[in-house]
């Protein structure tokens, strides 16, 4: 697969994106921080985890990552730019320069591949309507094209005949992995792909998409809140929570020597072969997005919490071991 | 509630128009009793006078004034709707709730019987009744025949609910606990229920005041009795059109218009509100 | 194969049902009421003279043998279903002696000719619109199109032909207000009377549309609106799939299929708006025959009417019921 040469070996820029929930009804207006000024980059070739809890703002940063934004979301500032092909495209500031780059440069992988595929149609036909117009082949040739791909991804054609709900969860979600991957694109977003499906297909599941990655050479961006696929899958790992980005570095360092309390709590509570040691929760709740604690967000449940903690934000900045943290008690924490 | 139906006047359009048609219509009902004449005889005034300072609807070929039949009109027409939608709701709930809890065959039963009741066009049967009563036939009657085939879309919405309600978590804390079933019935469930038998009373009454001014059109009701379908059946028998007199017409249209419009307009805005998805679509585009 | 044709079996019971119900249920009406038929007719028959004993003994003879209230009520039941069966109700009293059935079947094709065009329309166009206006929500020209069409929904049938008779018939008179056709023409494939058809139905089809395309484009608008939010919308948007492919293949064919079963349901309502707006235009129609026979008490004819019409929509319902899996590919048939 060739990479071209670029301006920046960054597939992805991401500059203090702040999205926010604006709601205006009745008289009050309330606004939901959902992604509260994020700076982060993706290389070529690389798998980037994003872990965090529900509502932690994962899926909105997903959401503006493919511009798919709609009211009452709503960009209030920053930006996110894509290398594609050495050129660089502003999602925001040139958003008609993003239909052609759609499934060519750019692909998802969505959760509960259930109702992801059109119901009522083949599926032949999404793959037509997604990848059809890039290839611009005949409809045999297209159809070849098509079959070899899925013959690599261990799929056989007549999958291409069938409804989607007449196969299983996951050969759904295999599908969904080709058709995501059918046009080669430098960038594969994928949203929880794994979530539904019980661990053997799991297993299978992930497999396959190394596998693919590893051919084209693509970045992915790959959504879950389960640290042990992040284990299995990233290359590096970013951990948001309250709409920020708290820690971020490789999966290794981050596993091996967590900096941030919240990164070292989330790596404990995996069970471990022969750990049999009480675990203990976290206090308190998730914050409130729409009116979130002043300073750093993890104060009111955090067991190593300082004064500054609730009236300064503690900035991101480069850790003890080589990736990014906000805290500024970093590294205090036990390693688990 | 009183704070829901301010936020609902004040933000939505559509129901403050509504209100205001509705109340308007009401106005006019409350009008009838203090008629200066007696609504249901003849020749009280001068005929085919045309809407003038004394008469402000001015008068029908038999001699009565066209605004004070509009009221009576109204309200006799009203009452029939109310009536029977008010009949048919209490036979929807029953046997929507009924066959919700019960469940299994006997639920699969009165749904096979309610859908094959729905499925029944409603006039032919009606018609078939007054034809058959004629000389007998009275206002309660005709009430009762449209209860009977009115409550059947109701009950398949009420006992949705109730099957959704049955398996509910909470449901079966308040079992555990002690509560017996028609205590659940109430204390729990039918705040649940309630909405969606406003939204089908509105709907239903819409109905009923439209079968009753369609039958009366048709002059298969009482028609000495002043009501909005009557009076067009009579300006239709006096051939007021041809004749020139319009207002006869022209004002039961207008009234009937206005009163279905403001009722719709009224269902339509509370079920929105009511409704979370689409209070969350309007949301979106703004 | 063999599963579609258990589809149609069960389909087939529920209407053999449902047509076994409204045909009892005419039944009862008529034979349970307090009023005797054959009372009425006769003393609607000797109101205008004709009070000669001997002839009204024989008359009342004959209208017990021909209503059948002779005997006990199951008796009468039975009879009655064997006289459906071979669709023999006797004749005619208004007029007399053709039979009902033949009466009927005359009148027929215009009811039917009426209903299937003005449904299908009002079903496609207010679909076509709802959809579009579901999907493109900011369109002025469709949220224009939509208030217009949700004033006139709530309208009872009759209010709206009537409006239409001023407006078209003495206020700026295109249309003929009343009949199947021009008088003196007669029936053949020629362009005077096809054309005289179609201008004097354009009328009642009309009313017919305006009266059901409310519901068909609020409903679809609000299914549209819904499936739009469905992550196999969200995906296909999200891999840049131009709208329109979107708006046919992913949104509106999906969102059509709780419409075809909702066009199944509302046939009974169809028909009773045929109903008005025949009588409104005297269109020749069954809902013509219906009231015209109420009016003059014709026994047999109302009965035979009824009857025929709980039969025929409970067909009607019975035959979209087995299009719908042809066209849905979830049913899992047998």
């Amino acid at each position: 697969m060739n990479q071209p040469t670029g301006l920046s070996p960054n597939v992805l820029t991401v500059e203090d994106l702040r999205v926010y929930y604006v709601l205006d009804l009745f008289g009050v207006r309330r606004e939901v921080r959902a992604v509260d000024g994020i700076d982060m980059t993706v290389r070529r070739d690389e798998i980037y985890g994003l872990a965090g809890e529900s509502s932690s703002g994962k899926t909105s940063l997903i959401k503006s990552l493919v511009g798919a934004i709609r009211p009452p979301m709503r960009v209030m500032s920053g930006s996110v730019r894509f290398q594609f092909g050495g050129r660089e495209i502003d999602v925001y500031k040139e958003p008609e320069a993003m239909r052609p780059a759609r499934w060519r440069h750019l692909s998802t992988i969505l959760q509960g591949s259930m109702n992801v595929l059109n119901p009522v149609r083949r599926v032949k036909h999404s793959f037509t309507d997604f990848a059809g117009r890039h290839m611009g082949l005949d409809r045999a040739a297209f159809r070849r094209r098509v079959e070899a791909h899925l013959d690599r991804l261990h799929l056989p054609p007549s999958v291409l005949d069938a409804f989607p709900h007449q196969l299983s969860g996951g050969m759904r979600q295999r599908v969904c992995i080709a058709l995501a991957t059918v046009c080669e694109p430098e960038f594969i977003i994928a949203d929880e792909p794994t979530t539904a499906l019980d661990v053997l297909v799991q297993r299978d599941v992930l497999a396959l998409l190394k596998e693919v990655q590893t051919r084209l050479g693509s970045s992915v961006v790959f959504v879950t809140h389960d640290l042990s696929v992040h284990a299995a899958i990233s290359d590096r790992l970013g951990i948001i929570y309250a709409g920020r980005l708290i820690e971020e570095g490789t999966t290794a360092a981050l596993f091996a020597q967590p900096q941030h309390p919240y990164t070292a709590h989330l790596i404990g509570s995996l069970p471990r072969m022969g750990d049999t040691r009480p675990r203990s929760s976290l206090v308190g709740k998730p914050p409130n997005l729409a009116a979130p604690p002043p300073g750093c967000r993890f104060h009111p449940r955090c067991p190593i919490a300082i004064d500054r903690c609730t009236r300064d934000v503690p900035p991101l900045q480069t850790s003890a071991t080589g990736g990014r943290v906000a805290c500024f008690r970093a590294g205090e924490v036990a390693a688990p | 509630m009183f704070r829901i139906l301010r936020d609902l006047l004040r933000s939505n359009r559509e129901f403050l128009a509504g209100a205001v048609m509705v109340s308007a219509v009401l106005l006019l009902v409350a009008l009838s009793f203090v008629s200066p004449y007696d609504l249901m005889a003849t020749y009280t005034v001068p005929p085919d006078l045309p809407p003038s300072g004394e008469f402000w609807f001015g008068t029908t070929s038999r001699g009565q004034d066209v605004f004070w039949q509009i009221t009576a009109a109204l309200r006799n027409t009203l009452a029939f709707g109310v009536v029977v939608a008010g009949a048919s709701r209490v036979i929807a709930l029953v046997v929507g709730l009924v066959s919700g809890y019960a469940g299994g065959r006997i639920d699969q039963a009165i749904m096979a019987l309610n859908d094959t009741l729905a499925s029944l066009p409603n006039i032919p049967i009606l018609l078939l009744v007054y034809f058959v009563m004629r000389d007998e036939m009275n206002w309660w009657l005709l009430a009762l025949a449209a209860s009977l085939l009115g409550w059947t879309y109701d009950s398949r919405l009420i006992r949705s609910v109730a099957l959704t309600l049955k398996t509910r978590e909470f449901t079966r804390h308040a079992t555990f606990s002690g509560m017996r079933m028609p205590q659940i019935l109430l204390r729990e469930h039918l705040p649940y229920v309630m909405p969606i038998v406003f939204y089908t009373t509105m709907n239903n009454l819409i109905w009923a005041i439209g079968l009753e001014v369609t039958l009366s059109v048709l002059g298969f009701t009482d028609i000495n009795r002043p009501s909005v379908g009557g009076m067009i059946y009579w300006a239709n028998a006096s051939s007021a059109m041809v004749a020139g007199v319009w207002w006869w017409i022209a004002f039961p249209m207008l009234c009937v218009a206005i009163l279905f419009l403001g009722l719709f307009l009224l269902a339509m805005s509370v079920n929105e509100y009511i409704d979370p998805r689409s209070r969350l679509r309007r949301l979106r585009t703004q | 194969m063999s599963g579609f044709l258990v589809y149609v079996a069960r389909r087939f019971v529920q209407f053999v049902l449902v047509a076994f119900t409204g045909v009892t249920l005419a039944f009862l009406i008529v034979h349970l009421s307090p009023v005797n038929p054959v009372d009425q007719t006769v003393s609607l028959m000797t109101t205008f003279g004709a009070t000669d004993p001997a002839s009204v003994a024989m008359l009342r003879s004959a209208l017990s043998e021909l209503y059948g209230v002779n005997g006990s009520l199951a008796h009468q039941y039975i009879a009655f279903w064997s006289r459906v069966a071979t669709g023999d109700f006797g004749p005619s009293l208004s007029a007399f002696p053709t039979p009902v059935l033949t009466v009927i079947l005359r009148a027929i094709p215009w009811t039917i000719g009426l209903l299937t065009l003005s449904t299908l329309f009002a079903w496609t166009f207010g679909n076509v619109l709802g959809a579009l206006a579901g999907y493109y929500r900011d369109s002025r020209l469709l949220k224009l199109a939509g208030i217009v069409v949700t004033a006139v929904q709530p309208m009872p049938t009759y209010i709206c032909g009537l409006t239409l008779i001023i407006l078209f018939g003495y206020t700026w008179p295109i249309f003929p207000i009343s009949g199947g056709t021009q008088m003196n023409l007669s029936p053949g494939l020629t362009w005077s009377f096809v054309g005289s058809v179609v201008t004097h139905g354009a009328l009642p089809a009309l009313t017919l549309v305006l009266v059901s395309l409310g519901a068909w484009f609020n409903s679809m608008r609000s299914l549209v609106s819904n499936v739009v939010t469905e992550d196999h919308v969200v995906y296909a948007e999200l891999a840049g799939v131009p709208s329109r492919t979107i708006f046919a293949s992913y949104v509106a064919r999906n969102a059509m299929l709780p419409q075809i079963t909702g066009l199944a349901l509302s046939l009974g309502h169809v028909f009773s708006g045929a109903v008005i707006v025949e009588f409104l235009f005297a269109y020749p129609g069954m809902g013509q025959l219906l009231i015209a026979g109420i009016n003059a008490g014709d026994y047999s004819l109302v009965l035979g009417v009824t009857t025929i019409s709980i039969i025929a929509v409970g067909f009607a319902t019975f035959l979209i019921d087995i299009a719908y899996p042809l066209i849905d590919p979830r049913v899992k048939l047998g």
